[in-house]
């Protein structure tokens, strides 16, 4: 087993357990639930929505490489400057670089998973450069020292009494203070990083080609600010979170906001097409755009994984998901948690040491039932677990086990060998998995097949 | 009319009584009832353990045990829907497209069986018990069932169903799930339970052993007095 399996096992275990974690979720996702549908009203038909938006998302990866260079030439056009970067290395030397040309100390930064995925604010921990998150989620987070628990709600793990209580520890606040008190304090805080910083990063809900801009989605203007204020703004995306034109965001807006929050739109949409151009009065004097692959194009490489570059990570897939619920974002350990995570994580990093992730599902499909753009999860966990076989990262033993079964499934008369007794003491004994927290199952003395034959006979 | 009977392999092993229930309701509508004792299994275990190869010669061999045109039902809306939905993937492309296709439109889940096909929602059955009925994930997303064994459950005499809180949710089952992540399993199954148990019913109903066999172990080793029953011993009951 893997080191990242044995941790994911130890670390589900506990949250699993965790009755106290489990009523926090319950609570937060049941806040969700009870939204969702309100926003799905503004679809006269939702399901007709969700067709179209994977039929354009399938448009854009089909036609990847056009629809980046599109993207390209159009930004480029604008004096906005276009990076590609292969993996996380080049994505941190270039950040880096540019951080050095500006003689950057501070940066803020608006939400983004991608720079989680490429670790950024440690990166830039360690060469002395401060990295703000104003994402008051990120926020809470940053100050905690935690990484997101989930894609969009990157707190949900924590109670108002429990950010109380964080903010207290950490800021010296009266830990009585209420949600509002909260925000207003964070609030003046990141006002000052705002004044200070020489970069502000964000990351992009969208990548559009027809136009060469970036749009991205928030709640709070924090991302307006942090792409509007400081001199010099970076945006880093992933390459798959292409749309070919500004009018889909017609369809895609409404539907991120509806299956992310349950909103009809989200407070601020915002699309950025290139720095300041001349007579424009504010916006940032650079921009530069990374575009990362990151082991994007393993999942493009495949024919059957390709779906699952469609995401828009509105986290609905997370809401749904029974694992994840039980066993909370931090238990993955990985930037992408929940059935998106599972999917995508072992093709963007090693298979033999994240497939742990592909088997870690009942196959309850309610992931695929509630995707916004209908990629079927659960179909791709099954892809994920043949591949990983295929690979020959199953064990020996289970290789034995499934070949004996075989032999067993093809022939009827090796069903009907062994005794009830037998039977049971393999299943009860030898298996321990099923009994140590379930009552032992009871083989019958005479299986359908035999019993059936006997019938017949009388 | 013709009915083949498809026993999937832990129904043969664990609980035949069920399966003989299921043909006692059939042959009473009218049903002829014909069992290929060459049967063995669907091949869903192996092809959701990624052993895929493994899983099409199983497939294979259930492709000829099943060949011909008769309707053919199952007590398991777990294996209904791999054959239905997984099958045509297995097999895409290849000569048996057209078998596999049939195969897919013969076969039901035996309360959709009832309620589709042979039109029947009242089978005459008769069970005093206040009970709750558990959608299967397999019977809900891969089979698109909701209503049908609710409308023959509706239909027993002296049956009281209630419906529990978030009853579309996994009971944690899931095959091979159960025992490599047991802790996440289990928790699951408890969630399960409780809700279950705050409606105070005797039994919960399903149409899947798999999930009733989870449930039920893990209620009866917590010394739970919730009882876990199959959708066919219900309607075989009180006649
Ligand atoms: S996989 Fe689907 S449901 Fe999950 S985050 Fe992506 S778009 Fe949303």
């Amino acid at each position: 087993m893997s080191e990242h399996a044995s941790s994911f096992i130890a670390k589900s275990t506990i949250k699993a357990a965790d009755l106290d974690h489990r009523r926090k979720i319950n609570f937060n996702i049941g806040k969700y639930n009870s939204v969702v549908p309100v926003g799905k009203q503004q679809f006269s038909d939702v399901n007709t929505a969700r067709e179209r938006a994977k039929n354009v998302k399938w448009r854009a990866i089909e036609t990847l490489d056009q629809q980046l260079e599109e993207f390209e030439a159009n930004l480029t056009k604008r004096g906005g400057k276009v990076i590609w970067a292969e993996n996380t290395q080049q994505a941190l030397d270039e950040i880096y670089q540019i951080c050095v040309a500006k003689n950057c100390k501070t940066i803020v930064k608006s939400k983004s998973m991608v720079t989680e995925e490429i670790k950024l604010n440690e990166f830039l921990h360690e060469k002395n450069i401060e990295s703000v998150e104003t994402d008051l989620g990120e926020y809470i987070q940053q100050l905690d020292g935690e990484t997101p628990y989930h894609i969009v709600t990157p707190a949900m793990h924590k109670s108002k009494e429990d950010v109380a209580k964080l903010f207290a520890e950490k800021l010296g606040t009266d830990p009585k203070l209420t949600p509002e008190e909260l925000t207003l304090v964070a609030r003046a805080k990141l006002r000052e990083k705002y004044v200070q910083a020489e970069i502000g990063v964000t990351g992009a809900n969208f990548i559009i080609s027809d136009i060469g801009g970036i749009a991205i989605t928030e709640n709070e203007g924090n991302g307006r600010l942090s792409c509007g204020w400081p001199k010099t703004h970076i945006v880093i995306v992933g390459i798959e979170k292409v749309i070919p034109s500004m009018a889909d965001l017609g369809l895609f807006w409404p539907l991120l906001a509806t299956f992310g929050t349950g909103q009809k739109v989200t407070s601020y949409n915002t699309i950025v097409s290139g720095p300041r151009q001349e007579g424009e009065t504010d916006g940032p004097e650079e921009m530069y755009v990374i575009l990362l692959d990151n082991g994007r194009t393993n999942l493009l490489a495949n024919p059957k994984t390709r779906e699952s570059l469609y995401c828009i990570r509105c986290g609905a897939c997370l809401n749904a998901c029974p694992v994840y619920k039980n066993i909370g974002g931090h238990s993955y350990e990985t930037t992408y948690s929940g059935p998106i995570g599972s999917v995508i994580t072992p093709h963007l990093k090693e298979m033999n040491e994240w497939k742990h992730l592909s088997y870690a599902s009942s196959l309850c499909g309610n992931c695929t039932e509630v995707c916004a753009v209908k990629i079927n999860l659960h179909e791709l966990l099954l892809e994920n677990r043949y591949e990983s076989v295929e690979e020959g990262d199953a064990s020996w033993g289970e290789r034995v086990a499934w070949k004996m079964w075989k032999q067993a499934s093809l022939h009827r008369s090796m069903m009907n060998m062994g005794n009830k007794k037998m039977k049971n003491w393999m299943v009860n004994k030898v298996f321990k998995g099923w009994t140590t927290e379930r009552a032992d199952l009871d083989f019958s003395s005479k299986t359908f097949n035999e019993l059936w034959k006997q019938n017949k006979a009388i | 009319m013709n009915v083949q009977l498809f026993i999937p392999c832990f129904v043969d092993q664990l609980y035949p009584q069920t399966a003989f229930n299921m043909v006692k309701v059939l042959r009473k509508l009218g049903c002829e009832v014909s069992y290929n004792d060459n049967q063995t299994c669907c091949g869903q275990p192996a092809f959701n353990a990624g052993f895929q190869h493994e899983a099409k010669e199983v497939c294979s061999k259930f492709l000829k045990d099943f060949s011909g045109t008769d309707y053919i039902v199952a007590p398991s809306a777990s294996c209904t829907g791999f054959v239905r939905n997984y099958y045509t993937k297995l097999f895409d492309n290849s000569s048996v497209h057209n078998d596999v296709k049939n195969l897919g439109n013969r076969l039901y889940e035996f309360s959709e069986f009832l309620v589709k096909v042979l039109g029947v929602e009242d089978v005459g059955a008769t069970f005093s018990a206040k009970a709750t009925y558990h959608d299967s994930c397999a019977g809900l997303r891969e089979c698109k069932i909701k209503q049908e064994p609710r409308k023959l459950l509706k239909n027993v005499k002296g049956l009281e169903l209630v419906e529990m809180n978030d009853v579309e949710t996994c009971c944690g089952f899931g095959g091979t799930f159960a025992v490599k992540f047991e802790p996440i399993s289990v928790a699951m199954a408890d969630q399960k339970i409780t809700n279950a148990v705050a409606t105070e019913a005797e039994y919960i109903i399903s149409t899947d052993l798999s999930c009733l066999m989870h449930i039920g172990g893990r209620s009866n080793f917590k010394g739970n007095k919730i009882k876990t029953i199959h959708l066919a011993d219900v309607l075989a009951s009180g006649w």
